[in-house]
């Protein structure tokens, strides 16, 4: 190694400019060995500069050198008749490939058959002595001596497998920047011994490759959806939202649809839409205010403070039915109450963000749970310009700029209003939001002073995680199937970058 | 929501006028409808039959819309265009009238009978004079009466609507309920006559009438409604009599809802009266019926009621947030159905709702109206001027700290669900789900939703065999609520939230979760050794794991957790075919 080395140094030296492939030749040495020496060279820094380039040799296959050493098919064939002839059948078993050897010697003259022969078929020499020209050819392609051979017999050898043609990559090599007769071994890294011996100052050291990628760190990885989660409660918390405790997914009927004014024939309040409790089935009614009770009551059964009600025959049994709740306002009527039990009212802004339930059919975009944000504030005379604005003011914080406001029907809030905002992205309006007044009848039972209003809003976590990810299907996000490969990957997130 | 198709020529020929799409759905938006979808017959029968029996209905373009689920009065193109024109100040909004039968004949009288206090105790009804059908107006009066019945009438468990012909049929009407075998009658669209117990067998096959039978089915008495001569007119909530069936030329229809919830009753009336009075000779008027109850006293239905209230314009500009004067405001008002004039000098308004709005039933439904019509999008964004000191919800904020520590110190966060089978959390970890103190659910779709999770364990594991191609090892960890029966709380149940974590390789690495608990102490000031404020943790017996690789935390001097090599039947159980080693811990006791 080390002297094809220098051999190659050396001549690079006299000629300025060697080609492999000629000096395998000349050398007589196998050409991958010069090659592996140039790369060897070359990889210690830029000592020498090599240019690709891709030559076409013929070369003998396997069938091919076993012509060149016994003679061709045909040949040997000849070789195999005596003068008197041998039986055609004998004469297929004496030699190899005598198939085609005959019939290469039939067209080609050398030999004659006699099918009337007694004893079946006899095949005689037609000649007396034959050349076994392709015997000489492949010698001559052996030796790369081209010359003589047409272009009609390579097509034929290739064609009989006798020759086929391969690519060679060879290398033009000439002086590099830092040519040098002689290669100092490169360092792969500093060592702390080179460093207390001071012997980095004598050492050349490899140099780095720039376009391969660093190792990645060991570490843990937060959940995306977790991750947006924290951003959104951070959005709140700059507003001056306090954060309700809504850890408690199950919740009586009464909480979750009667104190929102929703009638119990509500279709939402059908098993189909929502998970009813079998153990423990029913809320302990002791443990409800009795008094509140009794207002909710009235007000859907024959209705009070302005309102009609829904007149119908209001059941505690209905309202007392446990349920995975369905949304966390279930939670923002808990503690609107509690608000409306104080002595005296003081404003307040909520927010949480939480699981919710739903019994429904699940598909690429709706699993049985999910997170609810939700918004709201408590005050004297908040106005609907009002609720506009905060929502507004909340999503200008999530890169949101355009909204718009459709009137909608939800059974608590009135006016009710579906928020849409402007995706540039998908350039057009996407809902994303629900929003509303909480209505007298929900209230005013609960004992808050009448020109008390309450604006609100909710979204769910899931859908613009979906769409800022773009992800499709949802079960990728979250239960059990999540791809972690994806939870390794996500960067950190800031939802006002686009 | 309620969706209701109108072919769109039809829909823009009434409007009076052509829309672009845009247009049009602007126009839905601005007034609180959807344009859904827009889609031809052949379109949709290529969707639900296959494309090769497209072709067979007309290319005719069909708008699908959204209505808002307490406007049963946009729930027909009738009403829905009535909606629109008022709206766009194109017409004025009908007055509905109660006109009494001619001299010389008399009001139609029905009685309701006591027995039906058992099944369904409500009947209203009414006469719709002099009708004309077309083709198009008779299909829209079928389609009115099933959205009505999908909506408001909860698949007909609370009203179900009966319509006849009422010259062949002669009142007075009885409204009864009878044992099935005592009621026997020819069904709509039958050729001979059955029992009422052979008509719940006949129906029970049938893929739309077979979901109302319920609701009567095991009931000792059915309801039903027959004439002076014993004709059956229906049999409520399942089916009307073939003999009263209305036709395109029938001229006089007879209205009865039989109802569960008396108050619905009246409004379904109330929107069939005055959505197809429409088409009678003497316009939007209609026949009042006279319906004896069963203490003898009479009501005369429909009700057809005119309400009136009095808002204060101060106080709804307020609440929008918006200045505008009285006569301004009783325009708006006027234009979304609800004729209102200014009265006190411009300081009150009386308004006027119709029996088409049952939707208002409070001062705030007229004020959501006002903004409607000036415009959710006009009105002046504002911030509130609300102060308030933001706090946290101490455990989530205990939580959110813990978990970017958690993933530091190399593990990757689960997020897994809150409901899964018994089996997750009962056999698959070798426990008995009797000792569990789980919350059931009464009506899940799908094995995976039987309980609410009392562990956070099964979801991780399940979360490790769904990527067990992923690099060794696995480290996972979840901060999340599971569920626990409680009889201290009003629902009997308490969220608690937990702390799991697992290490899933070649070997279990019982020490490395013992770190992560180490590490998890020190993060929140605990200290080891065994006092009062310290952790430690020792050797217990949890089938879940390894029998000798298990030990209870013992931490401020109670349990709060466990932690251990999984035992190999639990690995199995969950698919799984590495060691694993979990721990789970209760973090409200570090609050």
């Amino acid at each position: 190694m080390e002297d094809t080395t220098r051999e190659i140094l050396e001549r690079v030296e006299k000629l300025g400019k060697i080609d492999t492939l000629e000096l395998a030749a000349e050398l007589n040495v196998d050409h991958q060995k010069i090659v592996g020496a140039v790369k060897s060279i070359q990889s210690a820094g830029d000592i020498i500069n090599c240019e690709q380039c891709t030559s076409k040799k013929w070369e003998l296959t396997e069938e091919g050198k076993a012509v060149v050493e016994n003679g061709s098919h045909e040949a040997l064939v000849f070789n195999a008749v005596p003068v008197e002839g041998i039986a055609q059948a004998d004469l297929m078993q004496s030699v190899p490939n005598a198939k085609i050897g005959f019939s290469k010697a039939m067209s080609g003259g050398w030999i004659m058959i006699d099918k009337k022969a007694e004893g079946g078929p006899r095949v005689f020499r037609k000649v007396e002595s034959i050349e076994d020209l392709v015997q000489q050819s492949l010698i001559k392609l052996q030796n790369l001596q081209l010359d003589g051979i047409t272009d009609q017999q390579k097509t034929d050898y290739k064609k009989r497998k006798l020759i086929q043609e391969v690519k060679i990559n060879s290398f033009i090599v000439t002086k590099g920047r830092n040519f040098s007769l002689t290669i100092s071994k490169q360092e792969t890294d500093l060592t702390p011994e080179m460093l207390s011996s001071g012997s980095w100052k004598e050492h050349t050291f490899k140099p780095y490759n720039f376009e391969a990628l660093g190792v990645l760190p060991d570490s843990g990885h937060l959940h995306p959806l977790l991750k947006i989660r924290a951003e959104y409660r951070q959005i709140f918390l700059e507003m001056g939202f306090s954060e309700m405790p809504t850890n408690n997914f199950i919740e009586s009927s009464f909480w979750n649809f009667d104190a929102l004014f929703q009638p119990q024939q509500h279709p939402a309040r059908d098993a189909h839409d929502t998970f009813f409790i079998s153990d423990p089935m029913y809320a302990d009614e002791t443990k409800l205010p009795a008094d509140y009770v009794a207002k909710v009551k009235k007000v859907h059964s024959e209705g009070g403070y302005g309102s009609q009600g829904y007149r119908y025959d209001w059941k505690l049994e209905e309202g007392k039915k446990n349920i995975l709740r369905t949304h966390t306002t279930a939670v923002s009527a808990r503690m609107l109450y509690k608000l409306a039990q104080q002595e005296k009212f003081t404003p307040v802004k909520y927010f949480s963000i939480d699981r919710v339930f739903r019994n429904e059919t699940l598909d690429a975009t709706h699993l049985a749970e999910f997170h609810q944000i939700e918004g709201l504030v408590a005050d004297y005379g908040l106005t609907l310009g009002d609720l506009m604005g905060v929502i507004k003011e909340f999503f200008k914080k999530l890169g949101i700029q355009k909204l718009r406001f459709k009137p909608a029907y939800n059974p608590y809030t009135e006016p009710s209003m579906e928020i849409f905002g402007y995706h540039p992205g998908l350039k057009k309006w996407v809902e994303i939001g629900n929003s509303g007044v909480f209505r007298p009848e929900m209230l005013l039972p609960m004992g808050l002073p009448d020109n008390v209003q309450v604006i609100a809003w909710g979204l769910s976590l899931e859908r613009p995680t979906m769409i800022k990810y773009g992800i499709d299907n949802i079960r990728d996000l979250i239960g059990p199937k999540v791809n972690l490969q994806m939870v390794y990957n996500n960067p950190i997130c800031r939802l006002d970058r686009h | 929501m309620p969706t209701v198709a109108l072919e769109r020529d039809l829909l823009y020929e009434r409007l009076g006028q052509s829309y672009t799409e845009e247009e049009f759905d602007e126009l839905c938006f601005e007034f609180g409808l959807e344009l859904d979808e827009v889609t031809s017959e052949n379109a949709l029968i290529a969707k639900e039959q296959g494309a090769d029996k497209a072709g067979t209905g007309s290319d005719k373009v069909i708008y699908k819309i959204e209505i808002p689920a307490n406007r049963y009065d946009l729930l027909c193109v009738e009403g829905l265009v009535r909606g629109l024109l008022v709206f766009k100040e194109k017409m004025a909004c009908p007055v509905y009238k109660k006109i009494p039968p001619t001299e010389g004949s008399t009001m139609q009288e029905l009685t309701i009978r006591p027995s039906t206090a058992a099944i369904r105790p409500h009947c209203v009804a009414a006469v719709l004079r002099n009708i004309t059908f077309t083709e198009a107006s008779y299909k829209n009066f079928i389609d009115l009466q099933d959205k009505l019945h999908q909506n408001i009438c909860r698949k007909r468990s609370l009203v179900a609507i009966g319509t006849h012909d009422l010259d062949t049929i002669e009142g007075p009407f009885v409204y009864d309920a009878l044992p099935p075998e005592d009621i026997k009658f020819k069904p709509l669209n039958q050729t001979k006559e059955y029992t009422a117990v052979e008509l719940m067998e006949l129906y029970s096959t049938d893929s739309h009438l077979k979901h109302y039978l319920h609701i009567i089915k095991d009931s000792p008495v059915y309801p039903v409604i027959f004439d002076k001569n014993n004709v059956v007119l229906s049999m409520p909530p399942i089916i009307n009599g073939e003999h009263s069936k209305i036709t395109l030329s029938t001229k006089n229809v007879f209205i009865e809802c039989t109802a569960t919830d008396l108050t619905k009753a009246k409004v379904v009336l109330d929107t069939i009266v005055t959505m197809f009075s429409e088409y009678c000779q003497d316009q939007f008027t209609v026949e009042p019926a006279k319906v004896i109850q069963t203490d003898g006293s009479e009501v005369v239905y429909p009700d057809l009621n005119y309400r009136h209230e009095v808002v204060e314009v101060a106080d709804i500009n307020k609440k929008l947030g918006i200045k505008i004067k009285a006569d301004a405001m009783a325009s708006l008002l006027t234009r979304m159905c609800l004729k209102s004039k200014a009265i006190e000098k411009g300081a009150r308004l009386i308004v006027e709702i119709p029996p088409t709005r049952a939707d208002v039933i409070h001062a705030c439904d007229i004020v959501e109206d006002v903004a409607i019509a000036y415009g959710y999008n006009n009105i002046k964004m504002t911030i509130p001027k609300t102060n308030c000191i933001s706090q946290q919800f101490p455990l989530n904020k205990l939580t959110d700290l813990l978990r970017p520590e958690i993933a530091a110190a190399g593990f990757t966060e689960a997020l897994t669900f809150s409901l899964c089978s018994k089996d997750d959390i009962s056999d698959r970890l070798r426990k008995d789900i009797s000792t569990i103190r789980a919350a059931h659910i009464a009506n899940p779709k799908t094995l995976d939703f039987q309980v609410a999770r009392t562990m956070l364990l099964p979801g991780i594991l399940r979360t490790v065999a769904s990527n067990r191609k992923m690099p060794l090892p696995l480290k996972l960890f979840e901060i999340s609520d599971v569920v626990f029966k409680d009889d201290t709380t009003d629902t009997g149940t308490r969220n608690r939230r937990h702390f799991c974590a697992i290490h899933y390789n070649k070997f279990p690495g019982f020490e490395i979760i013992q770190g992560l608990l180490d590490r998890t102490m020190q993060l929140l000031e605990v200290p080891p050794g065994k006092g009062d404020t310290q952790y430690y943790i020792r050797a217990a017996d949890d089938p879940t794991f390894f029998p000798g690789r298990c030990a209870e935390v013992i931490a401020l001097g109670r349990c709060v957790g466990v932690l251990g090599v999984l035992h190999p039947e639990v690995i199995a159980k969950f698919d799984l075919n590495m060691p694993c080693a979990a721990m789970e811990i209760d973090l409200e006791a570090f609050l």
